[in-house]
């Protein structure tokens, strides 16, 4: 596909393999239309290393990145791939909107339309914010992360990652390691890596990792040590530090004892095992700092894929939302 | 002096056993025995055919949240009663969480003034447990009795603390009221919004676990025992509820227990969309609870039926799911939802007895003389076919809210007119 001219053939050939304007979870596409969406990618993933790292994929378009729930890192992804593919962007976060001023969701997104923006990229606290928001504007909408819901542009881009670095996704088998319950990159992670046909085992404290996962089609462990050298991919997760207070483990500490990946425990895992982390990291709580840094650690590739699965996302939804 | 007489109707009165094809005679808006008992002329009398339909005590619903003091934009006398009279209900009782909250006599004596000059069903007032339903101290639940409340409740809220819980089940005995609870234990439920299961696993919405609710089902059916005293769960959603109240119950411990429509009408399944219109509190169960309060219906572990009809303005319902207000309007699907899938559809109770669970049985735990066609009791009587199919349309509600999600559900069953005090306020067109 040809991305910086992209004639009206690949439009249409787009468009048969790609018609939705929004992109809410994992859970509704495809395992042809997330291996479409990875495909795209990989055709823009070159333009970041380009001298001009931009195209004019969406020149003209407006897209807005309304962050009602702070973020630093998937906010600037999203602004640079946009930036990348020529769009304008404004930045609209909870405390610059009238959403402090009692104003609804529905009210401050529809304000956003009035002028004219095409696609909206929404980070939220609440679960389902983006499909309320998808059913009542022509915009596309993008989810970037809703309460404990579905995280799509950051399991797209471990499992751009993963195919990467593995050449694969089917058959390999992946441990999602940490705080599942509260986790949307967990959900998504889990929709996406089953649909391409990965064995996904969740692993942490019982009161994070409850066996009700095991009906989503995942398996459930409460030993690392088991399974670490069974695994092709370890994704781990951040264990927040404001659960505590709910008491759903005993500390840090003793989290680190039974769950984290230490230099010790990163022994146990295969030579080309993959370790991943959605960031930000706390070394010394799920993850030693040597081992973040280490040879196996893909935790930067993902920041870098980030980009051009974002890209992609812009692309072919902001392409759905005007045709 | 008015004169009604209901004609060759199928007529159903659980209190006294009856179920024949006769007339139901009306004389100044009490019941009179027969004809000859009527004083006005003939040609003042005024005639309804009845043939076809089924002539019913008015029926009852013991959960309403009618909204005022404090929520006009939801709800006002007025409007709800109009959607009671339209459900076939003729006597309806509210919740007190209100603003202020119904905790004082004075906000009753309010209430009851505002039922006279607005209200075109009875609307009988329930009174706080505790004051500002904070659950820390008692409300004065003796003069909250005196100033005419038929019940006391904190709904909405639970009282967490045990001991005062039981102190106001030994107050409410000797006043003579029952006590309505709200069964949710605070710890265990969080911030949960819908029902910790499987959608909320998939969806990661906050869970509220069935033994929240069953936690306080226990308490309650503890301090009844302790206390010698009636506590009516409302809204029961869970199999172990049901479990619970069941052994109870054989057990003649002074403990009841009621289903709303939704609880049997929908799972938790519903939520997938997170639309608003599926949260209520508590939540949408699973398709296991629900067979479980079906068997409990059946059973009689169950035996009132109430709408805990929750009215919310559209601009507090269309946001964000955590964010909305729970419940949903009920008093206009309420009959028919129940009729369609009691009678006709799980085939777990007769008709009869659907009628006994929406007169005779609320009457008797709030000790009314309405629930029955006695000679003497209030002329409230329902008519109603329960074989009429239509189609639910909410934008034809009399309700002041639309929070409902069965708008286009296609029914068996419904009331076509409600007579109160002798009057007919409401007819089917």
């Amino acid at each position: 596909m040809k991305i910086a001219e992209s004639t009206p053939s690949s439009n249409t050939e787009s468009a048969l393999r790609w018609n939705r304007k929004d992109l809410l979870g994992l859970r509704e596409l495809s395992s042809q239309e997330i291996n479409f969406i990875l495909e795209t990618a990989d055709a823009f993933e070159q333009v970041g290393t380009r001298e001009i790292k931009k195209v004019p994929a969406l020149r003209g378009k407006t897209l807005v990145n309304f962050f009602v729930e702070p973020s630093t890192r998937t906010r600037t992804s999203f602004e640079l791939a946009a930036l990348r593919l020529s769009a304008d962007v404004i930045n609209v976060s909870a405390t610059s909107s009238s959403l402090t001023k009692g104003e609804t969701l529905k009210d401050t997104a529809r304000n956003l339309e009035a002028v004219h923006a095409d696609i909206l990229v929404l980070r939220h606290s609440s679960a389902g914010a983006p499909q309320f928001l998808a059913n009542r504007l022509k915009a596309s909408v993008i989810n970037a992360g809703d309460g404990a819901h579905e995280h799509p542009t950051q399991a797209l881009l471990d499992l751009y990652t993963i195919r990467r670095k593995r050449g694969k996704i089917s058959g390999l088998h992946i441990a999602i390691i940490g705080d599942i319950l509260f986790s949307r990159v967990a959900r998504s992670n889990i929709f996406g890596l089953i649909k391409l046909g990965a064995r996904v085992t969740l692993v942490g404290p019982s009161t994070l990792v409850p066996r009700e996962f095991e009906k989503l089609g995942v398996e459930v462990s409460y030993e690392i040590d088991k399974i670490l050298p069974t695994v092709d991919v370890v994704n781990l997760l951040r264990i927040q530090h404001e659960r505590q207070r709910k008491e759903y483990f005993p500390g840090t500490g003793e989290y680190t004892r039974f769950f984290g990946l230490t230099k010790e425990r990163a022994k146990l895992l295969k030579p080309d095992c993959l370790i991943m982390h959605p960031g930000p990291i706390n070394r010394g709580v799920e993850i030693d700092s040597e081992v973040a840094d280490g040879l196996q650690s893909v935790i930067l590739d993902q920041v870098t894929n980030g980009l051009a699965v974002r890209m992609a996302v812009l692309y072919l939804c902001g392409g759905i939302a005007t045709t | 002096m008015s004169a009604t007489i209901v004609r060759n109707g199928r007529v159903i009165d659980p209190a006294n056993k009856r179920d024949e094809v006769g007339d139901v005679c009306i004389q100044d808006g009490k019941i009179v025995a027969s004809k000859s008992e009527i004083r006005n002329p003939e040609s003042e009398i005024e005639e309804v055919d009845a043939s076809g339909l089924i002539v019913a005590p008015g029926l009852i619903d013991i959960h309403v949240h009618l909204r005022e003091p404090g929520f006009g934009h939801k709800e006002t006398m007025d409007s709800g009663t109009r959607a009671a009279a339209a459900g076939g209900f003729t006597t309806i009782v509210c919740m007190p969480n209100t603003s202020p909250a119904a905790d004082n006599p004075s906000t009753i004596t309010w209430i009851k003034e505002r039922v006279a000059s607005a209200a075109c069903v009875n609307v009988l007032p329930t009174g706080a447990v505790s004051k500002n339903i904070s659950g820390e101290e008692l409300a004065p639940i003796g003069s909250l009795v005196q100033a005419g409340v038929v019940a006391i409740t904190d709904d909405g809220h639970c009282i967490q603390n045990h001991e005062l819980m039981r102190r106001a089940v030994e107050y409410a005995r000797m006043v003579d009221v029952p006590v309505l609870d709200h069964c949710q234990d605070y710890n265990l439920v969080g911030n949960g919004v819908v029902n910790e299961g499987y959608w909320s696993t998939l969806l990661g919405l906050p869970g509220w676990p069935a033994a929240g609710e069953e936690v306080i089902v226990m308490r309650n059916i503890l301090l009844a025992e302790l206390c010698d005293h009636y506590i009516h769960c409302q809204h029961v959603t869970t199999a172990g509820s049901v479990r619970l109240l069941r052994e109870a119950r054989r057990r003649g411990v002074k403990i009841s227990g009621e289903v709303c429509p939704h609880h049997i009408a929908l799972t938790d399944e519903a939520i997938q969309n997170f639309d608003t219109n599926y949260k209520m509190n508590p939540p949408l169960r699973a398709q296991a609870d629900v067979d479980a309060l079906l068997e409990g219906i059946a059973d009689g572990t169950l035996s009132i039926l109430a709408s805990d009809h929750a009215p919310h303005a559209d601009f507090e319902k269309e946001v964000e799911f955590d964010a909305a207000p729970f419940g949903i309007i009920g008093l206009e699907t309420e009959l028919g939802l129940f009729v369609d899938l009691l009678v006709h559809k799980h085939r777990r109770v007769d008709i009869v007895r659907l009628i006994e669970m929406f007169t005779a049985e609320p009457a008797k735990l709030l000790k009314l003389e309405a629930g029955t066609l006695s000679v003497g009791a209030p002329a409230d009587v329902t008519l109603l076919n329960p074989d009429l199919e239509w189609t639910v349309q909410i934008d034809k509600f009399e309700s002041g809210s639309r929070n409902s999600p069965f708008d286009g559900w296609k029914l068996k069953g419904r009331a076509v007119q409600t007579i109160v005090g002798g009057k007919t306020v409401w007819e089917l067109d």
